[in-house]
């Protein structure tokens, strides 16, 4: 298989904080790999840093074998890496039409003619498309802000696939929705992943969906990777319970054990 | 090209405007005439309000394109109205070109002032020329147009009207399409959210920045007008309190629509030409309670009225 992100000694840190240090990762082609950690162990950190949203300290990136180290999301967005967030990130005060037709506007390279309507046939089509898959076609016309925070985050989502993505950075696809809709949401997201042939790696803190969606697990604890391989054995390594998933309580020493 | 129904109701207007200035008076010929040059000016303040920045210096380009009428009259000899407004729109490009490279990079109350703080430089400048007339400014030459020369007086301002709505109409058709084409439409959603734009491979930097050219060149027409209408120029069209009126009208009117300046701009220019009339000691006091009342009960702008009325309809 082909890598598509590596990381070499991947660092960043705040001052005397550390929030990730030496990152060494290589994802290949099509895989599905989640991110896990409690906070602050330097999950989003590491996305922030791929993504170029963060500068990191030290390090390397490279992503389809070239070095993107210093690139800002507007130049790996248009290499094929992009991501969605914790909070999605939308057009609050614009139809939510127009935030996919936007997207589709810049995905086309050469949209900005200042004449040409945003809401082409052609993009309005592929728009309800896109809305269709995501089973949010009810909010077409809405508001952003009428929409449910489930129906945000699968906007943000598919907003981030459109453009020809090679790969797909998800922050906490989950957060913020309802128990109910969260199968339901990863569902439709995996379904469009696929479709799509995409390589994703997302984070999340729910293990049940962890366990349901990906093959490949990182875990992230105080700013390093303490574990990565199948998400069977990550999740049954006894560091990781005890760092990350909480499973297994570190036994107090008693004065017996000295 | 199609007409939308929008660009019909747009040249209908105009149309109406031009067939009643026939059988108006004078005084209110001149008026109309201002206001519609205001109107321009705010236009290119509610581009840059559109794309979240408020411009508390659009008075410089305003005042550019005054000067530029005047100058270009004066010293180059040109006596075409056409010739002057263009002569100003291309002074102001050269400019705001080289200005908007540094404002754009701001945001919030830094664009504000930076904005202010370069239209006070050129009132500095203007006040501190003697050989332009200083403080009081200097008269702008009979113009002509495509070889008439309508004179000073009656003709001469019914001729101005007709200039400006052809001018305003042109310019509010441009941007009617402007606001719903991609460019205009990024511009909002810098407003929204600039995380989202820069994921989406969308350069913000160059988006305002081809939005504050643009902004700057509609201002300096609405300076040009107000020039060729009123006869003469001065630097008082780049203190900020005459921007600060350009923001006022924006607000009064909205952003949601290029009709929204004009009717605010004529309702401005009306109540502040009868506030003066009727309470000379407290027109400000009087236009500044219009605003109160505006920003409580209509936070969109008289513009929306228009909308709310249709969406109840609907």
């Amino acid at each position: 298989m082909t890598e598509i992100l590596k990381t070499e000694g991947l660092s960043r840190y705040f001052g005397a904080v550390t929030a990730a240090e030496d990152i060494n990762i290589t994802i290949t082609e099509g895989e599905i790999v989640g991110v896990i950690g409690s906070n602050g162990a330097g999950k989003t950190t590491f996305i922030n840093m791929v993504t170029g949203y963060l500068p990191p300290s030290s390090g390397t990136i490279a992503f389809g074998g070239a070095p993107i180290k210093g690139l800002g999301p507007r130049k790996l967005m248009r290499k094929g890496l992009t991501r969605s967030f914790q909070i999605p990130q939308l057009f609050l005060e614009l139809p939510v039409i127009d935030n996919l037709a936007i997207a589709l506007a810049s995905a086309e390279h050469n949209q900005f003619q200042m004449l040409r309507p945003v809401r082409t046939p052609r993009r309005l089509a592929a728009a309800d498309n896109i809305l269709e898959q995501m089973n949010i076609s009810q909010y077409r016309d809405e508001m952003v802000t009428a929409m449910p925070q489930g129906a945000r985050k699968l906007l943000d989502i598919a907003i981030a696939m459109l453009g020809n993505p090679k790969m797909l950075l998800l922050d906490e696809p989950t957060s913020g929705v309802s128990m109910e809709e969260k199968y339901t949401l990863m569902d439709t997201v995996m379904e469009a992943v696929k479709r799509r042939g995409l390589t994703v790696l997302f984070v999340e803190h729910d293990m049940e969906i962890v366990q349901r969606y990906v093959t490949r697990v990182l875990a992230f604890a105080s700013g390093v990777v303490i574990k990565d391989g199948p998400v069977d054995e990550v999740l049954a390594d006894k560091q990781v319970q005890e760092l990350v998933t909480g499973k297994r309580k570190k036994q107090p020493e008693t004065e017996g054990d000295a | 090209m199609k007409l939308e129904r929008t660009e019909l109701s747009l040249i209908g207007v105009a149309v109406a405007v031009a067939i009643l200035a026939q059988f108006s008076p004078n005084w209110l010929v001149f008026t109309l005439t201002l206001a519609i040059s205001t109107a321009l000016v705010v236009m290119g303040v509610v581009m840059l309000m559109r794309a979240g920045l408020v411009s508390f210096g659009q008075g410089l380009f305003y005042c550019l394109g005054g000067y530029a009428v005047g100058l270009g009259g004066r010293f180059l000899g040109i006596t075409d109205a056409l010739m002057l407004v263009g002569l100003g729109v291309g002074v102001t490009v050269a400019i705001s070109m080289v200005l908007g490279l540094l404002v754009t990079r701001y945001r919030e109350i830094f664009f504000a002032m930076l904005s202010l703080a370069f239209s006070m430089i050129l009132y500095g400048v203007l006040v501190k020329s003697h050989d332009l007339g200083s403080t009081d400014g200097f008269g702008v030459v009979d113009w002509s147009i495509l070889g008439y020369q309508p004179g000073t007086g009656e003709s001469g301002t019914r001729a101005a009207l007709l200039l400006a709505l052809v001018i305003a109409l042109a310019i509010a058709l441009f941007l009617n399409r402007y606001f719903k084409s991609s460019l205009g439409l990024a511009c909002e959603a810098i407003r929204e959210n600039e995380v989202r734009v820069e994921y989406m491979g969308i350069s913000r930097q160059q988006v305002l920045y081809i939005n504050y050219v643009i902004a700057a060149a509609i201002g300096s027409v609405g300076g040009s007008m107000t020039a060729l209408t009123a006869g003469h120029v001065d630097p008082t069209m780049a203190y900020w309190t005459i921007s600060g009126e350009f923001v006022f009208i924006a607000i009064l009117g909205g952003t949601g629509h290029v009709a929204a300046p004009f009717i605010a701009a004529l309702i401005f220019t009306l109540v502040r030409t009868y506030a003066v009339e009727l309470a000379p000691n407290a027109w400000q006091m009087i236009l500044g309670i219009v605003l109160l009342l505006i920003i409580l009960f209509l936070p969109k702008g008289i513009w929306s009225l228009f909308t709310r009325k249709r969406r109840t309809a609907s």
